[in-house]
């Protein structure tokens, strides 16, 4: 068996992605679809911010923003933002810690095509008589009272995307638990591995939450059901309550995988190992605990009291002081460093002042009493756009440009790289930095038009034509895809130069299999250490054996097709009931037919022996990069 | 060698596993049948009308202890190398317990 790539037909190529278990192709997998769902976002933001470039626009009507400003948050946070991460988690984690792939590989795939069909599931309401309008957070009074079916596609379609992100983030807890290569302690995993791992215990205890708020939602939208429903003896702010128990740690299951992916950039460029590495450690930690205490400062003005009040304001402020004691640690890793400005490190450079601008308001925002006055207003807009895209977005670029090489072989052009990181930085700051000042001036969040000449309309355009800029940055960005996937000039193991991590230590991209041996850690950035003795690889831990690799399965994807067909029926059986059986009967058949699919597919999963297969040994040293060692 | 067959690992001590199934069936039973009669106590309570204030926190309390039977005894938490899951299954109860807490005393209080 070759690991060189062979000239194969389009089919055999989509066939294999269909199918496929490897983490490195999910990756692939990952990046492609969460790339598509922030540019569908992205369009959305445009037309958003074009809407409201000049007063009393016209260019959408009141309906179809609302729809826009929904669909925009929603695919960028659950449909581009978190698969994103999880693109570079599949494609840098198992290597970081010199794994053969993830604990449970089918399980990896079915978690990406879940996520990839509850995506399609909830984009289809574009063209299925309208999308969910009542916002990401989607408020319960609101969107009960919501008509059509829009509400159905946002709670049908983000539960099937939320299990494929509860199975991944599963996946990545076990993977790290157990299949650390032999030396890899924890103490020893890269930054990155363990924001992975906290960010994955995140996702166990948050997703819950949201699971449960969802299925009060269906069962009151879709079964009469009257949760939420305060004339019937429900009781709304539960929904808000469950919504930001789940979505307060959802902002750091964001921003924690960004800071790994910094803290790795900052060291390799700067040439010296983490500043506080056990201090990181326990400030991400830190972070994800008290992620959880403080969900009710996004509900300061719903009326909680003042000992609420006062107690979150309180949680919440304590998060400041590891968020503090990270940014240190990278200023202190960058000091005296040999710094190199790389892409990566120019966005991990920009990254922190950005990001420390979004903590301050972050803190102002959490004085209660002060937060009667931001609440609702683009103030919070510019508060959580600094920490998203000047924390998350821009660690997924940085990113990018940084693991390209190892997830495709292929070096982005660093030239087009830089630009793109100006504009986008330039834009990013004209975006949003006045948007505070149009907050504090009065500005509602989530409005379609304001009147002229309130002082508005400057800020406004501002705020527009630096859309444009990051528009015309992403485009950019894409080119150096295209440009460098065509010229296709393969590059080594470590083509930063300054590689530290286990990652670095195998070809780009890394034969199917990973390690040919498992290699042995010696310590705290493993390949560093063996460079600084003189070698270029790493030591091999084990003899040269037969790998056991499982066997790509296409049961996942029908699996996940399965429930959204599923979901088609449960959302049209409303219909169905409501036009007294008349119209739609084909409703519960469809139910019944994708849920049989998926249960039917999972019982061919349970019955069915897979045991994979075995490279032989003698495959492994024919194979004709580097020879394995007895 | 017929002995090995019911281990995976062939190298395993026969005796020694013996010893050790016993030991834990030992457990198990014993545990099987406080968990009976924690049960059973919980039914007189309640049938016997008492009041609710002290039903209740003995309720509770019974139940906490079959909890940790349950964990420890039958899903062989007591065993080696089930440190990780104790620290998440610990935390996950840490951070819902913290939670109601929270409900129950600031937000709805
Ligand atoms: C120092 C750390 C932080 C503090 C003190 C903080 C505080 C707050 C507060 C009090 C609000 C509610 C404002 C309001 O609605 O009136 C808020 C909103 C928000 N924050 Fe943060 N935050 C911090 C970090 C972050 C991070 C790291 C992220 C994401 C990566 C984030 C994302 C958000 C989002 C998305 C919202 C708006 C939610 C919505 O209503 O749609 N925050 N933040
Ligand atoms: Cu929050």
């Amino acid at each position: 068996m070759s690991t060189v790539a062979e000239k194969r037909g389009f089919l055999a190529v989509l066939w294999d992605y269909l199918t496929t278990v490897d983490h490195k192709k999910i990756a692939i997998l990952y990046l492609v679809s969460g790339g598509f769902f922030f540019l569908v976002g992205g369009i959305e933001a445009m037309l958003i911010r074009i809407q409201l470039a000049v007063p009393d626009n016209d260019f959408v009507s009141a309906g179809f923003y609302n729809e826009l400003l929904t669909m925009h948050g929603t695919t960028m946070i659950f449909l581009a933002a978190m698969p994103l991460l999880f693109a570079f988690m599949n494609a840098v984690v198992p290597l970081q810690i010199g794994a053969r792939d993830v604990a449970f590989p089918f399980l990896n795939s079915l978690g990406f095509w879940l996520f990839f069909f509850g995506g399609i599931f909830l984009n289809l309401s574009w063209f299925l008589g309208g999308a969910p309008d009542a916002g990401w957070t989607s408020y319960a009074s609101l969107s009960i009272a919501s008509d059509g079916h829009g509400i159905d596609f946002y709670v049908l379609g983000l539960q099937i995307s939320g299990a494929g992100t509860l199975i991944a983030g599963i996946n990545f807890l076990v993977t790290i638990i157990n299949m650390r290569a032999p030396g890899m302690t924890y103490m020893r995993m890269p930054l990155f591995t363990w924001s992975t791992f906290v960010a994955s215990a995140l996702i166990l205890f948050a997703f819950p939450p949201l699971t449960v708020g969802l299925f009060l939602m269906l069962f009151d939208r879709m079964f009469g059901a009257n949760f939420f429903d305060v004339t019937m003896g429900g009781n709304t702010i539960i929904w808000e309550h469950l919504f930001w128990i789940f979505g307060h740690p959802e902002v750091y299951i964001l921003i924690l995988p960004a800071f790994g992916i910094f803290s790795d950039i900052i060291s390799t460029f700067s040439k010296k190992r983490l500043f506080g590495y056990a201090a990181m450690v326990f400030a991400t930690v830190l972070i994800g605990f008290l992620g959880f205490m403080v969900w009710a400062h996004h509900m300061f003005t719903t009326g909680l009291g003042p000992t609420a009040n006062a107690i979150f304001a309180v949680a919440t402020m304590a998060i400041a002081v590891p968020t503090g004691v990270k940014i240190f640690n990278w200023l202190l890793t960058m000091w005296g460093g040999s710094i190199r400005f790389t892409t990566p490190m120019l966005y991990a450079v920009a990254f922190i002042p950005s990001f420390v601008a979004g903590g301050v308001t972050g803190v102002m925002l959490a004085s209660a009493p002060a937060d009667y006055q931001y609440h609702d207003s683009y103030f919070v807009v510019a508060h959580f756009h600094y920490v998203i895209i000047g924390g998350v977005v821009l660690g997924l670029l940085a990113g990018t440009h940084f693991y390209w090489p190892k997830m495709f072989g292929t070096m982005l052009n660093e030239t087009l790289g830089k630009i793109t990181f100006w504009l986008f930085l330039i834009g990013f700051h004209g975006t949003f930095f006045i948007q505070h000042f149009l907050g504090l001036m009065g500005m509602p969040r989530r409005i379609w038009k304001y009147l002229p000449n309130q002082g508005l309309d400057l800020f406004n355009m501002i705020s527009t034509v630096g859309a444009f800029f990051m528009a015309v940055a992403v485009i950019v960005l894409l080119a150096n895809v295209i440009i460098t996937q065509v010229k296709n000039v393969r590059v080594g193991n470590d083509p930063w130069g300054d590689g530290r991590t286990l990652e670095w230590a195998i070809s780009s991209p890394p034969p199917y299999y990973n390690f040919k041996q498992l290699p042995l850690v010696r310590g705290l950035d493993p390949l560093w250490i063996e460079k600084m003795e003189g070698r270029t690889e790493m030591t091999p831990a084990e003899p040269l054996g037969d790998i056991h690799m499982p066997n790509s399965s296409f049961i996942p994807f029908v699996m996940s097709l399965g429930l959204f067909i599923a979901a088609f029926g449960a959302m049209y059986q409303i219909d169905w009931r409501a036009s007294d059986g008349a119209d739609y009967v084909w409703s519960l058949p469809v139910l019944i037919i994708g849920m049989g699919i998926t249960i039917g597919s999972m019982a061919v999963r349970s019955l069915k022996d897979d045991h994979g297969y075995h490279i032989h040994k003698e495959e492994l040293m024919d194979d004709h990069d580097k020879g394995g060692r007895e | 060698m017929a002995h090995e067959t019911t281990s995976a690992n062939p190298k395993v001590n026969y005796e020694y596993r013996r010893r050790k199934a016993r030991d834990e069936m030992r457990g198990q039973v014993t545990s099987f049948a406080m968990m009976i009669f924690m049960t059973f106590i919980a039914f007189i309570i309640v049938l016997a009308d008492f009041d609710k204030f002290y039903a209740f926190p003995i309720l509770l309390v019974l139940a906490a202890a079959q909890v940790v039977l349950q964990l420890y005894y039958f899903m062989h938490m007591s065993h080696k190398g089930h440190g990780t899951a104790a620290l998440f299954l610990y935390s996950g109860a840490l951070i819902a317990f913290v939670t109601i807490l929270t409900f129950l005393t600031i937000v709805w209080w």
